[in-house]
């Protein structure tokens, strides 16, 4: 009798959603970010020193190395991202623009605040995000990443110098801006741990929208596609 | 006319053949070449030396101090006659009203020609009064004598960025040069350090009269030539950080081996100063060398950024103090519980509406 148990049948009427570049993106950035974070930490905390000749040994070159290398793969899928905001389907869009200019986003973003405070029995359904991820993936996801970006390019144009375009274009103005050097360090460090809380609320939040809400999410990022458990009409805002 | 610097060299005894290995050796510091030897000493030998007033606010006279200790060659004796230092209350033989009177003559004679070095800032609070110089704020003498220079030279931390006295909280408002409110609109070169090289500051002054102009600055105001660097960069210890051994305390075997010391603190990585590569007394050693962390002397705010022996900044806030890692941590600590927690309600609610529902449908 129940409307809610998957196993009455319905029409299933899949969206595609995730075009592979997006998918690719996401699975590639998630990867770098996770490399980034254990080696941004051993940077700030180096493992005990390893003994012998110092010729013999490149242990922190490796790890910097490592980290350099997914800043850089993170830094050119980021941008990529951005060009398919712009020539992808409508949802590769979405966490770049939230439609915070209308009223209805914020009117279901309370519905969804609601839904997890467990204060409404059922939440809406989307064929894209839901408000309230639009907007944290925009701030925590969009930002973040841009904050990692232009104080990485900032601390690595130290390294490659004056004269050097990340030097030019970064340092020159974010060291400044934070106040020193060390400043810029202690940033890039602190934001680790945003980027850190973040992922894991975006992993709870999936698994538990995966398994709780009316769409399917963790598959669709890998298929692309969208899945529903009931066949009525979605709430989705169009900005 | 002034007497030409060569003419002043000669003067002191110092022989032609001494007088052109200086000019090599100081293009040499300055990074110009050996082209550039004779055009330092042919500036020496046509050009009247530049008068100089060297004022002192709130400092500690470790600039003068480091300045008189240059070990180049022929500092000693070429560089306090290379420039003609009408005034320097620490280091002149008058005193009393007679010192004073030299500052005025100096702008009178000199009026938009003479450099105005500074030593030290002045404190803004209580009208400066916390800074008293022949019965007046200092405040006044360095606004009155920046009225009429040429240009500045802001020696040393306090004179750049504020240093230890403006410290927060910082009760007197000591400001650096550059930030004094009403200053005179002229060009500020600012050599950092506390205190700076010698070698430094002797070759900032060179390069001044030899051309004239300031050497290239970078965007902050500093001379790239000496501050364009880190530490970090040309640190004789950096193959131990690329391979990974570093000093854990300071009394352990990679502290006798002389291992990389950023685990305890240094902040070569975060400073730019050219201690690494001019280092001190005469290439003698610098803070690294010596087995010690650099504590980033020559960086803005330096002493408002926590220990000198933590590479990060303590972040302040709620009455606690700690760094970064101790906040991250317990943050994603509370936020993977949270996450726990409203996992855990959610599957009791679920099971609840479950319930609930099989009930309902049981009755109908
Ligand atoms: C999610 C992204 C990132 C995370 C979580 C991350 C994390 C970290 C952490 C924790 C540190 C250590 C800071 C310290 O204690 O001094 C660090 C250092 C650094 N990061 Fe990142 N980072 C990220 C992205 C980037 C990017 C995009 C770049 C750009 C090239 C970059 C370049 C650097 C550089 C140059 C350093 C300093 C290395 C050194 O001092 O030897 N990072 N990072």
């Amino acid at each position: 009798m129940s409307t809610e148990t998957s196993t009455v049948a319905h029409k299933e009427e899949a969206v595609y959603v995730y075009e592979a570049p997006v998918r690719l993106w996401h699975w590639i950035n998630a990867l770098c970010i996770l490399a980034l974070c254990i080696t941004g930490y051993l940077i700030g905390s180096p493992p005990p020193a390893v003994g012998g000749e110092a010729s013999f040994s490149f242990l922190f070159g490796w790890i910097r190395y490592i980290h350099f290398s997914a800043a850089y793969i993170l830094i050119i899928g980021f941008l990529l991202r951005i060009y398919w905001a712009f020539v992808g389907n409508s949802h590769a869009k979405e966490i770049f623009l939230p439609p915070v200019w209308k009223a209805v986003f914020w009117e279901e973003m309370l519905h969804e605040v609601k839904w997890y405070l467990m204060l409404t029995s059922e939440p809406k359904k989307y064929a894209g995000h839901n408000p309230l991820a639009t907007l944290v993936m925009h701030i925590m996801f969009v930002w973040g990443l841009v904050f990692m970006i232009v104080t990485g390019l900032a601390l690595y144009g130290e390294g490659t110098g004056m004269g050097s375009w990340q030097y030019d274009w970064f340092s020159s103005w974010v060291i400044p801006l934070f106040g020193q050097s060390q400043d810029v360090h202690t940033w890039h460090h602190l934001f680790m741990w945003v980027i850190i809380c973040f992922a894991i609320v975006h992993i709870y939040a999936a698994v538990r929208e995966d398994i709780m809400s009316r769409q399917s999410i963790i598959s669709s990022m890998f298929s692309g596609w969208r899945t529903f458990r009931d066949d009525r009409p979605a709430d989705d805002i169009h900005s | 006319m002034t007497e030409t610097f060569y003419e002043v060299m000669r003067r002191q005894g110092i022989t032609r053949r001494s007088f052109l290995k200086y000019c090599s050796l100081t293009a040499a510091a300055l990074g110009l070449g050996p082209s550039f030897a004779p055009q330092i000493a042919h500036a020496m030998e046509t050009k009247p030396r530049i008068p100089v007033l060297w004022l002192h606010g709130l400092e500690c006279t470790c600039c003068s101090e480091s300045f008189i200790r240059s070990a180049h060659p022929l500092a000693k004796d070429v560089i306090l006659s290379m420039i003609s230092l009408d005034y320097d209350d620490t280091i002149m033989a008058a005193a009393g009203t007679q010192a004073e009177a030299i500052i005025q003559e100096t702008i009178d004679k000199y009026d938009g020609n003479y450099i105005l070095a500074c030593e030290g800032n002045p404190p803004l609070n209580q009208e400066g009064m916390s800074c008293i110089i022949a019965g007046k704020p200092y405040l006044e003498q360095l606004k009155h004598a920046a009225e009429h220079c040429k240009a500045i030279i802001s020696w040393g931390s306090c004179a750049s960025w504020g240093c230890v006295q403006a410290a927060r909280p910082n009760p007197t408002q000591a400001t650096p040069i550059h930030k004094v409110p009403g200053l005179a609109p002229k060009p500020i070169i600012k050599v950092p350090g506390c205190p700076p090289i010698a070698e430094v500051m002797t070759a900032v002054i060179t390069y001044i009269l030899t051309f004239e102009r300031f050497p290239e600055l970078d965007r902050q105001g500093r001379p790239k030539m000496f501050y364009s660097q880190r530490i970090h960069d040309k640190c004789y210890r950096r193959p131990h950080f690329d391979a990974g051994q570093f000093v854990e305390s300071f009394d352990d075997e990679g502290a006798r081996k002389g291992y990389c010391l950023y685990k305890v603190g240094c902040k070569g990585p975060t400073t730019y100063n050219a201690c690494s590569t001019v280092r001190w007394n005469g290439g003698l050693s610098f803070p690294i060398q010596s087995g010690h962390p650099c504590f980033g002397c020559s960086e803005d705010g330096f002493w408002d950024k926590g220990s000198f022996y933590d590479r990060l900044t303590d972040v302040h806030g709620f009455g606690v103090e700690a760094d970064a890692d101790e906040i991250g941590a317990t943050a994603a600590m509370i936020v993977g519980g949270a996450a726990a927690v409203h996992a855990g309600v959610s599957v009791v609610k679920r099971i609840a509406d479950k319930n609930m529902t099989n009930k309902d449908g049981g009755e109908s």
